[in-house]
Order: C-alpha cells, then sequence, then structure tokens
C-alpha cells in the first residue's frame, strides 16, 4: 500500500484542488484529509458520512468549587497561567497536564477526557474517504492527524485498495510532522513568489529529516517564470524530483464554485491535461498500477 | 493597539495585509510575525536584523545514580514523555510540554533539567518600522510556545501589527489572544468563506472585534459578502486580482510602495479599524 501526502508549506498554494483533481484520476484509492484544522477536501467531494466517531485528544481540569478550599495551590504549580482568581480554569489554556489535579489537597479537580474533534468515514463518488473536523481553537490536531491517517490505512487494507491520497496541511510543525511519518512520498506544491520558495525550502527540509522521499510541483508556474525556474533548480540541487508546473488559470477557482475537481469541470482544458501528465508521472514513481 | 491579521485558510493575503499596513501607517509601529512556521514578512519588508536569539523551553533528564524506577514521573506526564522501561526511565524530549509535574512528583530529586530548541526569535528594524519575527525549529512540533514568546514582545505603547498563521487551532489562539482588533483576510471562493467561518468562530469565542479584508475580491463568487452581511462584519476593504499585484507580491513588493494608490488605502483601512476600536471601548 502507498501513500502520497500532499503538502506545501505556505498555505493556498493549491493543495486541495490538486489532491481533487488526483483523485479524479487516481483508480482503487481512500482519500484522506489530514488538514483537520482547516478541512477543505470535503467541499469538492461532497461526502456521505457512513460514520461519525468523537475524537477526545486529551484531559482538561475543572474545579469543583464545592470542594475548593482556595488554598492557592493549583494556581502556583500552574505552568500555563490558566486558573483565574476565581478558582475557575479557563478551557483554552489549559494544557491537560494534570499536576493540579495531581496535586490538589482536596481532590477538588475532575480531569476528564475532553471531546475535541470528530472524525468520519465517508462515500464518495471516487471512492472511500476518511475525514475529520477539530473543534475551533482546539489543541492536538496532531494526534487527529494521526488517528485519520490510521483509518485511511485500515480502510485501505480492508478494501485491497493500494493507494492513499492524503491532503496535507500548511506549516511545519505538529500536524504536518504527524501527517508525513512513514508515507511513501509527499509532494509539495510551491507558488513561484518569494515566500512560496522560504517555505517550500523548509518543508522539503523536514520531509529530508524522516527521510520521506519528496517531489516538487509549482502550481501557477507562469505568474513568475524567474522563481519558478530558481525553485525547479533548488528543488533538483536537494535531490528532489521536479514535476511539470501547472500555468495560473481561473479555471480552478471556477470548478470550486461548482463543487467539482478540475477534471470534472473542464476535462479538455489545458491545465486538466497538464494535471492527468503529472498524475501519470506520480504513479509511476510510486510504481502503483493505475491501468 | 494590537492588531492581529487572521485567515482560517492560508495563501489568502494575511502577509500583503499586514505588511503594506505596517508600512503605511506610520508613527510608532511594530511588526510581528507569529507565523513561525513559515514565516514571511520579512520577505516583503527587509528589515535590517539587529538580535536574533534562540528560544528554548526546558525538558526532563533522568539521573540514573538517583532514579529507583518508582514510575510515578511516568505515571503523571500527560504527554507519554517519560515512559518507565524495565531498569531504565526514557525521556522523549519532542513530546515534553515542560509542565514540571515529573521533577514535582519524583521523591529522590533525580529530574535534571535542559533545554530543547524551539527556534529562534528575530528583531530589527526597516526605516521607522520595528520588526520582530519567529522561526520555529525545523523538526520541532510546538509552535505555540514560541509565538507566546514572540508576543511577549509586544510593545508597551504604539501600535503592534500581528501576522497570524493559518488556521483556527493552538497556534491561532496565541496569535489572537488579548488582540484589541482581529483582521480576518480571506478570499470569495468556497474553501475561503468555509474557513472564514471557522476563523470567525474562534475569534468570537475570544470575544474580539473584527473586519474583513476581502482579497482577489473578483474572483469567485458573492456568497462571502453575502455571510458577511449575514454576520455584520464589516468589509473593511477589498483587493482585486490584479496580475501586477500578483507579480509584484511575487517578487516580495510592497503594494504600498510600488503601485500607486495603495498606501492611502492601507491607512484608510487603518482609521477604519481604530474607529471601530474606539466605538468599542467606549461602548
Amino acid at each position: 500500500m502507498k501513500e502520497l501526502v500532499v503538502i506545501s508549506g505556505k498555505g493556498g498554494t493549491g493543495k486541495t484542488s490538486l489532491t481533487a483533481a488526483f483523485a479524479s484520476l487516481a483508480k482503487g484509492m481512500v482519500l484522506c484529509d489530514a488538514d483537520v484544522d482547516a478541512a477543505d477536501l470535503h467541499l469538492l467531494m461532497a461526502p456521505e458520512i457512513i460514520e461519525r466517531h468523537d475524537f477526545q485528544g486529551g484531559h482538561k481540569a475543572i474545579i469543583n468549587p464545592e470542594k475548593c478550599l482556595r488554598c492557592g495551590l493549583c494556581r502556583d504549580l500552574c505552568r500555563w497561567s490558566a486558573i483565574d482568581e476565581d478558582f475557575i480554569v479557563s478551557h483554552l489554556d489549559c494544557e491537560g497536564c494534570g499536576v493540579c489535579v495531581y496535586f490538589c489537597p482536596e481532590e477538588a479537580i475532575d480531569f476528564p477526557l475532553s471531546t475535541c474533534g470528530e472524525w468520519f468515514i465517508s462515500r464518495t463518488r471516487f471512492g472511500p474517504m476518511v475525514h475529520a473536523r477539530l473543534g475551533i481553537a482546539e489543541e492536538n490536531s496532531g494526534r487527529l492527524v494521526t488517528v485519520v491517517r490510521q483509518q485511511a490505512a485500515k480502510l485501505a487494507e480492508e478494501q485491497k485498495l493500494d493507494l492513499i491520497l492524503t491532503d496535507g496541511p500548511p506549516g511545519i510543525g505538529c500536524p504536518v510532522i504527524a501527517s508525513i511519518g512513514t508515507a511513501s512520498a509527499v509532494l509539495i506544491v510551491v507558488e513561484p513568489t518569494l515566500s512560496g520558495k522560504h517555505d517550500m525550502m523548509r518543508v522539503a527540509e523536514l520531509a529530508g529529516q524522516f527521510r520521506i522521499p519528496a517531489m516538487v510541483c509549482v502550481n501557477k508556474s507562469d505568474l513568475n517564470p524567474d522563481e519558478t525556474g530558481a525553485i525547479e533548480d533548488l528543488a533538483r540541487g536537494k535531490g528532489i524530483e521536479v514535476l511539470p508546473g501547472v500555468p495560473f488559470d481561473p479555471v480552478f477557482t471556477k470548478a470550486m464554485v461548482q463543487g467539482q475537481t478540475l477534471l470534472e469541470y473542464d476535462p479538455r482544458s489545458e491545465s486538466a491535461l497538464r494535471v492527468s501528465r503529472i498524475w501519470e508521472r506520480i504513479a509511476e514513481r510510486l510504481q502503483i498500477n493505475q491501468a | 493597539m494590537i492588531i492581529s491579521v487572521a485567515s482560517g485558510k492560508g495563501g489568502t493575503g494575511k502577509t500583503t495585509v499586514a505588511t503594506n499596513l505596517a508600512a503605511s501607517v506610520g508613527g510608532k509601529v511594530l511588526l510581528m510575525d507569529c507565523d513561525v512556521e513559515e514565516p514571511n514578512a520579512h520577505l516583503f519588508l527587509n528589515p535590517v536584523f539587529e538580535s536574533t536569539r534562540t528560544v528554548t523551553t526546558p525538558v526532563p533528564e533522568i539521573d540514573e545514580e538517583k532514579c529507583t524506577r518508582c514510575g510515578k514521573c511516568a505515571e503523571i506526564c500527560q504527554f507519554r514523555a517519560l515512559v518507565v522501561l524495565g531498569q531504565t526511565v526514557l525521556s522523549f524530549e519532542n513530546l515534553c510540554h515542560s509542565c514540571g509535574g515529573c521533577e514535582m512528583v519524583c521523591p529522590v530529586k533525580a529530574i535534571r533539567w535542559k533545554e530543547r530548541g524551539l527556534g529562534t526569535i528575530r528583531k530589527g528594524r526597516r526605516n521607522g518600522l520595528e520588526f520582530v519575527d519567529g522561526q520555529l525549529r525545523i523538526g520541532e512540533a510546538m509552535s505555540p510556545p514560541l509565538i507566546r514568546e514572540v508576543r511577549a514582545q509586544t510593545a508597551a505603547e504604539g501600535l503592534t501589527i500581528i501576522d497570524a498563521p493559518p488556521g483556527t487551532s493552538c497556534p491561532v489562539i496565541a496569535a489572537m489572544k488579548g488582540a484589541d482588533f482581529v483582521l480576518l483576510v480571506t478570499e470569495p471562493t468556497p474553501f475561503g468563506l468555509h474557513d472564514l467561518k471557522l476563523a470567525l468562530g474562534a475569534v468570537r469565542m475570544l470575544g474580539i472585534p473584527c473586519g474583513l479584508v476581502i482579497n482577489r475580491s473578483d474572483i469567485g463568487y458573492g456568497k462571502v459578502k453575502e455571510y458577511a452581511r449575514e454576520e455584520s462584519l464589516p468589509v473593511l476593504m477589498e483587493i482585486p486580482f490584479d496580475r501586477g499585484i500578483a507579480e509584484a507580491y511575487s517578487r516580495g513588493e510592497l503594494l504600498s510602495e510600488n503601485m500607486p494608490g495603495w498606501k492611502e488605502k492601507f491607512m484608510e483601512l487603518y482609521r477604519r479599524i481604530d474607529s471601530l476600536v474606539k466605538r468599542e471601548k467606549s461602548s
């Protein structure tokens, strides 16, 4: 079983639009949305939810005012200043470390598991999909990413599907680290800007630390041909395969507004042909049978 | 005053708005790049850096001579950073949140502390503008402690403009909390609208007044404006799609300095934010 994770470093470079276009082309695949913080792939996939599960990321402290003697020990020990003068724990600030719970002499602090999101197994017109929704302002996005990817792998095994296509999150922090570990390869989608180049280098280094083979695709490549060239040179210099670029094309936005993938909206467009060629090369590289 | 520029969806133009606003307003202004995973504001401002320092967080190290393998530290650790394995206690320092619980429970004082690097904080200036950013160490998972450290550099007076990371989870909260105003930036597409709803939810949870900038405002559809109207979210600025703007951005150029009329537009944006904040404070 192979897993391709689409990442970018910088947000908004076209990860989800490209992932969706690949979903139109790939055969025998489980779709996985690992951008649990601001998930968008479902907007193009119109998933029909079959299973829904709560995600419990960690514990949160709650002080029972009837038992609390206001001794103040918890406030002294808390490294997050999460307990106010009225001995109320701020849900937003509580890190879930449990130190206050352990040391409270009155055992006045409860420490329930906190539900901080949901994950789903769904059916889409392209195959099964695992996705999630992290609650607003919640923590533990990395753990939820891990759950979603594990479920996608389980589903692929059960249904004997060879490929997991994962839409990753932006950045290089906890959710990205959770998204790329054990992947067969990552595709880094870059825009030809100074920011895009800067961010690609950081995420490429992260992939290198995890020894995950990387490929690069420059999206909107004609917007700045000099930067496109510079990015492709830098990638090659790091031993990263450079895939054909995709020119700026409003057809991506038009497809998105219709809730369609590029290949559904306009399969004959120049961009659709480009994306098809890119997918062929990725399939070859991953050695997955797409016949 | 602190203005945090946030978005939900990545790549909508947070950095464009934050840097141009900072460069246009004049007076005592600090631009603070809190997108520590992928900080980009410096590429547009080219500040002269005056200092760089490493930010660390304490993580435990076990003194094997003193440790009795009682397992109390592993028991209190909620992050599975300490594990008793046979005759030894393993410390997975990358998982440690530095709560200090292990040291507090250890009956034989076998916990020593060493430092894990989170990243660096750079300070600089460009003409009259002060600049600070954080850069997360590549491979480090936890960005909120570094963001909080960047936030600690907030000037006591004058205007602080924060370039926030994308998303709506803990790093974004760390970049918005305590701000006087959140300026949300979106694009008028289904992805932009969906993530705007999440971002607005986070801002409302924090109870901070906010307004909207619509970038590439003529590409996509009209539902973002409809939504803003329904939610009484004031649209403070629209930036149309213009290949010239996109190309200038790609070269790391500020609109306010390279395209006529934009400095005035960003000054007007600031005036509108300022009057919204004043109205909020007087009510």
